[in-house]
C-alpha cells in the first residue's frame, strides 16, 4: 500500500484554503498608479504607493467593487459597514511598514463554492465554505542576490521593486474543509479551478498563477480516525500552479502521517512548496503569536455599500461558471466528463470562443483538450497562456476541413504558431507546408508506391479495395505527409483500375 | 516703508496692491531681520533665502502684468517643518529625517504657493510634532521671543516664535492635542485648528491621524482668517477632507459684534492648579464678552476629565503605526557597516535616529495596540473619546462657542519639565476635548499674567464646521482689547537684541 493510502486509511485531513487575487484595475488600490505588469522596477511608484512621509491613500472605487462583485458570486453577505485595518509588522518590501488590509470588518463574509469531483462512487459535489474575502494592497517584491538559494538567508544584498506594492489583493479564505478523505487534494485542485474560472468570468482578475495574479496558500491538518479534535495545521505557501495545488496536498498529507506514525507532534508553521521535488519543506515557525497590532486605518473612511447598489451588482453577475458549463455541455454537445476535463484545463472560453468563429465543437474540443494541452503541460503553461488564439485554431481547423491541410501539416503549423513565427498563414508560406493535391506532383510518388507494393496493388486489382491504405500509406510517408489524402486515394484507385 | 516686518498680512497686502512696496522688498525686510536676530531665537530649522525672493518676484511680475493675484500674494510666511515643500528639507525636527528632500508639495503648500504666499522657511518643532515646549527637536529648542529663558509652547513652537518675533506676520503650525493653540497662548498670538477635514493633510507628516490639523498662526484675527481660508478646502487626495465649502471665516473675523450669542464656559476647566493670573485674565474676558452683549453660561462636559488620558492612547497608538516607515530602508538616516542584515539596519536605525519621546510615544502605542490590551487600551480610549464628543455635541445645543483658557499657565523656564512627561502632558489638559471630538478651536491673546508678565490666551471652541463662530469671538475680543490696550498684546512685547 501506498504511504498516500496508508496515511487516508489512518487519518481524516482537513483543508482549509486561503487564495489571493490581484485585480485587474488600472490603477492601485490607493493610489492612482498604472498597474501594468513587466514594467522598469520601481517606475509605476508615486509619494502614496512608496509611503513617503505625509503621503496619504485613496481607496479605489473599482477595487472595493470588484471586491464586492466576488463576494456575491461566491454566495457570501456583504457588510453594511466595513473598514479598511492596518496590520502593522515590518519588512522592507512594505513600504509603510503596515500593510492596508481588512481585520474584523470585511467587505464580504459567510459564502461558498460547490465544486465536483470524480470519486469511486461517481461525480461528487463537495460544499467548500467561504469565510471570508476581504480587500488589501499587494506589497513590493524583493530580489535576493548574491546567494546560492535566492533566498533572504545567505544572499548579499536584496532588491527591492515597489511597482507591485499598492496593488489591489483580495483575499478568499475559506472554512476548515473536512470529510474530503482521500479527495482531499482532487477537492483541492477543483476548488483553485472553479474558482479561477468565476474570477475570470468576472473580468476581475487575469487569474494568472504564473504571473502571480492569482496566489494560493494550502492550510492542513491530519485528524486520527474517529477522533474528535482537529490536528495541527500547517501552512504552505508557494502553490503557484493547479497541478502544485494537488501535489502540495498530497504531499503533506504522506509528510504528516509519517511524523504522526513516529509519534511526533505536528509543528505549527509556514511551509514552502518545492516545484522540483514537490515536497514542502518548513520555513518560519509560528510558535509565537502573530502579533500584528490591527486597529481602523485612520486615513480612510469606512465603507457603507449601499443596499441597493449591491442588489444591482448581484443583478448584473455573469452566469455562475458551474451553471455555465452545463449549458454549453448540452450546447455543444459534450459529455459531463469531457466538459469537465475542459474546464480543469481552463479551456472552455477558449473552446466557446474558437466555436464563435465556425470551428464545429467537436473539433474545438480536439484542438485544444487533445493537442494543443499537451503542448501547455510540456511547458508547464496554462492553455490561455500559450502563443496561440482561438483565431489561429479556427483558421487551422478551416484549412483542414478544406484539404489545405492534414491533420500532421496542422501539427507542425501548430509548432510554429506557437513558437512565435507568425499566424497560421503566414507560418504556412514560410514554411511551404501546403498540401499538395496536384495530380502531376503525386503521380510518380503513387508510381512508385504501386511499385513497391505489388501484393496489395494486386489485391486492389482484384477488387478488394480495403487494401488501398497500405498504398496510401506509403505515398504519405514519401511526401512527408504534405499530400491530401483522400486526392491521393481516389488516385491510387484510378490508377489501379478501380 | 522702515518697518516693514511691523506690519500685519493685511497692512501688507493693502501697500502692496496700492504698489507703494514690492513683494521683494517685503521679503528681503523679513529674510533680514531672520538672518540678523533668529540665532537668539533660533525658530527656523531652515531659511529658503533664495526661494523666498524667487517666490516675490514672481509675484511681483504678476502684479505688474496686472494678472489677478490674491489678497495675501507677496505676503511671507514660516512654514513647520512637517509639510512637505518641494525640493525643500523636511526633517520633522527629527534626526531620522535629516537630509531627506520631499519630491513633492503638500496640498497646504499647493494653497499657500497658488496665493503667492512667500514661505520663508521651514521652523522648528518638537521632534514629530511630540511635544509643548519645542525642547524635544532633535536640533536645538526655541526660545520665546518674550522672554528667552522661556518655552515657545509646542509642537509649532517654532512658528509662533516666528510670528511673535516678528519674523513674519503668518505662520503654519499643525496641532493634534493643542500644537497651534497652546505655543499660539504663550506667545501672545492668535493661531486657530480648524475643524478636523478642514484643511487637507496631504503632505503633513503624520503624528496621529484622526488628530493632525494645520492651522493658521497670525498675529491679529482677521490675518488669520484669512490664510484660513487661503489654506482650507477640500482635497480628493485626502479621504478625510470634508466636501463642504469653507466657513466664511474672513467675513466672521470682521463682524466685531457678539450681542446675543451664547457663549459656555466648561466647568471642568479651571480651578485648582490653574496658574492665578491665567483664571484672572480669563474671567476679565468673560465680563468683557459679557459687556459685549453676550450671554455667559457655565455648562459641564464631564467626560473631558478623561481628555488626557484618552488622548495618550489613540495618539500614541496611531503614531506607532505612522512611524513604522522609518526604518531606514527608502530614505533619511541609514545605520548600516554593510554587515547587517535589514532588521539589524531597522532596529539600529531607529534606535539611533528617534529622540526620547518618540520612543516613549511608540512604546505606549505598541503597548496599547497589542492582542490581550487592545480591548483594555485601543478600543476603551475610542469608547470615551464618542463621549467627549457626544459632551460636546451636547454643549452646542446650549451654546454657540465654548470657552476656557488656553492652557492652565504661561510659559514656563526652558528645561524644567523636560523629565517630567505628566506635567509636559498637562499643558494640553484645555486643549485635548476639542481635538478628540474633531471640532475647531482657536487661542487668542487676553493678556498678560500678573506673576510673570507673560501672556495668556483664551481657548474659543465651536461645533464642526463652523469655524466661522470662533473667529467672530476672537475678532469681537481683540477688537475691544486693542482699545483698551491701544494696540495689539503683542506690541507690548520687549524688544530682540536691541533691533525694535
Amino acid at each position: 500500500m501506498s504511504t498516500y493510502d496508508q496515511a487516508i486509511k489512518k487519518y481524516d485531513p482537513v483543508l482549509g484554503l486561503e487564495t489571493h487575487v490581484e485585480l485587474s484595475t488600472n490603477s492601485k488600490m490607493f493610489c492612482g498608479c498604472s498597474t501594468e505588469f513587466g514594467a522598469d522596477p520601481n517606475k509605476q511608484t508615486c509619494p502614496t504607493c512608496l509611503g513617503l512621509p505625509g503621503s496619504l491613500p485613496v481607496a479605489n472605487a473599482i477595487g472595493i467593487e470588484s471586491t464586492i462583485r466576488i463576494g456575491l458570486a461566491l454566495n457570501c453577505s456583504i457588510a453594511s459597514y466595513s473598514r479598511f485595518a492596518r496590520k502593522n509588522y515590518f519588512y522592507p518590501d512594505m513600504p509603510k511598514d503596515f500593510q492596508t488590509s481588512q481585520y474584523d470588518e470585511p467587505l464580504c463574509s459567510n459564502g461558498y463554492l460547490d465544486v465536483l469531483v470524480d470519486t469511486d462512487e461517481g461525480t461528487k459535489t463537495f460544499r467548500v465554505e467561504i469565510e471570508r474575502v476581504h480587500l488589501e494592497e499587494d506589497t513590493g517584491k524583493l530580489t535576493h542576490a548574491g546567494g546560492a538559494t535566492g533566498r533572504i538567508h545567505g544572499a548579499d544584498y536584496s532588491l527591492v521593486d515597489y511597482n507591485r506594492a499598492g496593488i489591489p489583493l483580495v483575499e478568499i479564505v475559506t472554512k476548515p474543509v473536512p470529510d474530503t478523505g482521500e479527495y482531499a487534494p482532487l477537492v483541492a485542485k477543483a476548488y483553485v479551478t472553479e474558482l479561477r474560472d468565476l474570477l475570470r468570468g468576472l473580468n476581475v482578475s487575469d487569474v494568472r498563477m504564473e504571473e502571480g495574479s492569482l496566489r494560493c496558500d494550502v492550510n492542513l491538518s491530519l485528524t486520527p480516525k474517529g477522533s474528535k479534535t482537529w490536528g495541527t495545521r500547517t501552512e504552505t505557501k508557494n502553490v503557484n500552479s493547479l497541478r502544485s495545488v494537488e501535489r502540495a496536498i498530497r504531499s503533506e498529507i504522506e509528510r504528516q502521517s509519517l511524523e504522526l506514525d513516529k509519534g511526533n507532534k505536528i509543528k505549527q508553521e509556514t511551509r514552502h512548496f518545492q516545484e522540483d521535488t514537490g515536497t514542502t519543506r518548513s520555513g518560519r515557525s509560528k510558535v509565537v503569536a502573530e502579533e500584528y497590532r490591527y486597529f481602523p486605518e485612520p486615513d480612510l473612511v469606512p465603507i457603507a455599500p449601499d443596499k441597493a447598489w449591491i442588489e444591482k451588482l448581484k443583478k448584473a453577475l455573469p452566469e455562475q461558471p458551474s451553471i455555465r458549463r452545463t449549458r454549453l455541455a448540452k450546447e455543444w454537445g459534450f459529455t459531463d466528463l469531457e466538459m469537465r476535463d475542459v474546464a480543469t484545463l481552463g479551456g472552455v472560453d477558449l473552446i466557446a470562443q474558437t466555436i464563435e468563429q465556425g470551428t464545429s465543437p467537436a473539433s474545438a474540443r480536439k484542438w485544444w483538450a487533445g493537442e494543443l494541452s499537451g503542448h501547455a503541460s510540456k511547458a508547464d503553461l496554462e492553455l490561455i497562456d500559450l502563443k496561440i488564439t482561438p483565431t489561429d485554431v479556427a483558421r487551422i481547423d478551416a484549412l483542414v476541413n478544406e484539404g489545405k491541410l492534414t491533420d500532421k501539416l496542422a501539427r507542425q503549423v501548430i509548432e510554429a504558431v506557437l513558437n512565435g513565427e507568425g499566424n497560421p498563414d503566414e507560418v504556412i508560406k514560410k514554411r511551404n507546408l501546403a498540401v499538395v493535391s496536384d495530380d502531376s506532383a503525386l503521380i510518380p510518388a503513387i508510381e512508385a508506391a504501386i511499385a513497391a507494393n505489388p501484393d496489395a496493388a494486386a489485391k486492389i486489382r482484384e477488387g478488394k479495395v480495403q487494401v488501398v491504405g497500405v498504398i496510401v500509406g506509403a505515398v504519405m510517408k514519401t511526401t512527408g505527409g504534405s499530400a491530401d489524402a483522400a486526392k491521393v486515394r481516389e488516385l491510387v484507385l484510378k490508377t489501379l483500375g478501380q | 516703508m522702515s518697518d516693514l516686518t511691523k506690519l500685519s498680512a493685511v497692512e501688507l497686502s493693502g501697500e502692496l496692491s496700492k504698489g507703494s512696496v514690492s513683494a521683494v522688498e517685503v521679503t528681503k525686510a523679513h529674510l533680514d531681520r531672520i538672518n540678523s536676530l533668529d540665532k537668539s531665537v533660533q525658530s527656523f530649522l531652515h531659511v529658503d533665502n533664495a526661494g523666498a525672493l524667487k517666490q516675490a518676484e514672481e509675484v511681483d511680475k504678476n502684479r505688474k502684468e496686472n494678472k489677478k493675484v490674491s489678497a495675501l500674494a507677496g505676503v511671507p510666511l514660516a512654514l513647520k517643518d512637517v509639510l512637505t515643500q518641494k525640493g525643500i528639507p523636511t526633517t520633522c525636527g527629527s534626526k531620522i529625517l535629516e537630509g531627506w528632500i520631499p519630491p513633492y508639495d503638500s496640498t497646504v503648500v499647493k494653497n499657500l504657493k497658488n496665493a503667492g504666499i512667500v514661505i520663508l522657511g521651514k521652523t522648528n518643532m518638537d521632534e514629530f510634532a511630540m511635544g509643548s515646549s519645542t525642547e524635544n527637536s532633535a536640533y536645538f529648542p526655541t526660545k520665546n521671543p518674550w522672554d528667552l529663558t522661556k518655552i515657545p509652547g509646542g509642537s509649532s513652537g517654532g512658528s509662533s516664535a516666528a510670528v511673535s518675533a516678528f519674523f513674519a506676520p503668518l505662520g503654519i503650525g499643525t496641532d493634534t492635542g493643542g500644537s497651534i493653540r497652546q505655543p499660539a497662548a504663550v506667545t501672545g498670538i492668535v493661531g486657530a485648528k480648524p475643524s478636523y477635514g478642514g484643511v487637507s493633510r496631504f503632505g503633513l507628516v503624520a503624528f496621529a491621524s484622526s488628530l493632525d490639523q494645520a492651522g493658521p498662526f497670525a498675529r491679529t484675527v482677521l490675518d488669520c482668517a484669512m490664510l484660513h481660508e487661503v489654506m482650507a478646502g477640500h482635497d480628493p487626495l485626502d479621504s478625510t477632507s470634508i466636501n463642504q465649502p469653507v466657513p466664511d471665516v474672513v467675513k466672521a473675523a470682521q463682524l466685531q459684534d457678539v450681542k446675543g450669542m451664547k457663549i459656555g464656559i466648561i466647568k471642568e476647566l479651571g480651578g485648582d492648579g490653574w496658574q492665578n493670573g491665567v483664571l484672572n485674565r480669563f474671567n476679565e474676558s468673560v465680563e468683557l464678552l459679557k459687556s459685549m452683549g453676550a450671554q455667559v453660561k457655565e455648562i459641564s462636559i464631564p467626560h473631558s476629565l478623561y481628555a488626557l488620558a484618552t488622548y495618550y492612547l489613540i495618539a500614541p497608538s496611531e503614531a506607532s503605526s505612522n512611524l513604522a516607515r522609518f526604518d531606514g530602508m527608502r530614505y533619511g538616516l541609514r545605520v548600516d557597516d554593510g554587515n547587517l542584515s535589514a532588521e539589524e539596519v531597522m532596529n539600529k536605525t531607529r534606535e539611533k535616529g528617534f529622540g526620547k519621546e518618540v520612543k516613549r510615544r511608540i512604546m505606549i502605542g505598541t503597548y496599547a495596540l497589542s492582542s490581550g490590551y487592545y480591548d483594555a487600551y485601543y478600543a476603551q480610549a475610542q469608547k470615551v473619546r464618542a463621549l467627549i464628543a457626544q459632551d460636546l455635541t451636547n454643549a452646542f445645543k446650549e451654546v454657540d462657542v465654548l470657552i476656557s483658557p488656553t492652557s492652565p499657565t504661561t510659559a514656563w523656564g526652558l528645561g524644567e519639565r523636560v523629565n517630567d512627561p505628566m506635567a509636559m502632558y498637562l499643558a494640553d489638559l484645555a486643549t485635548l476635548p476639542p481635538s478628540l471630538a474633531g471640532i475647531p478651536a482657536m487661542s487668542v491673546p487676553i493678556g498678560l499674567a500678573d506673576e510673570d508678565k507673560l501672556p495668556v490666551g483664551l481657548q474659543i471652541i465651536a461645533p464642526f464646521m463652523n469655524d466661522d463662530r470662533m473667529y467672530r469671538v476672537g475678532g469681537a475680543i481683540e477688537a475691544s482689547l486693542k482699545t483698551k490696550w491701544n494696540g495689539l498684546l503683542i506690541d507690548q512685547a520687549p524688544a530682540l537684541g536691541g533691533a525694535k
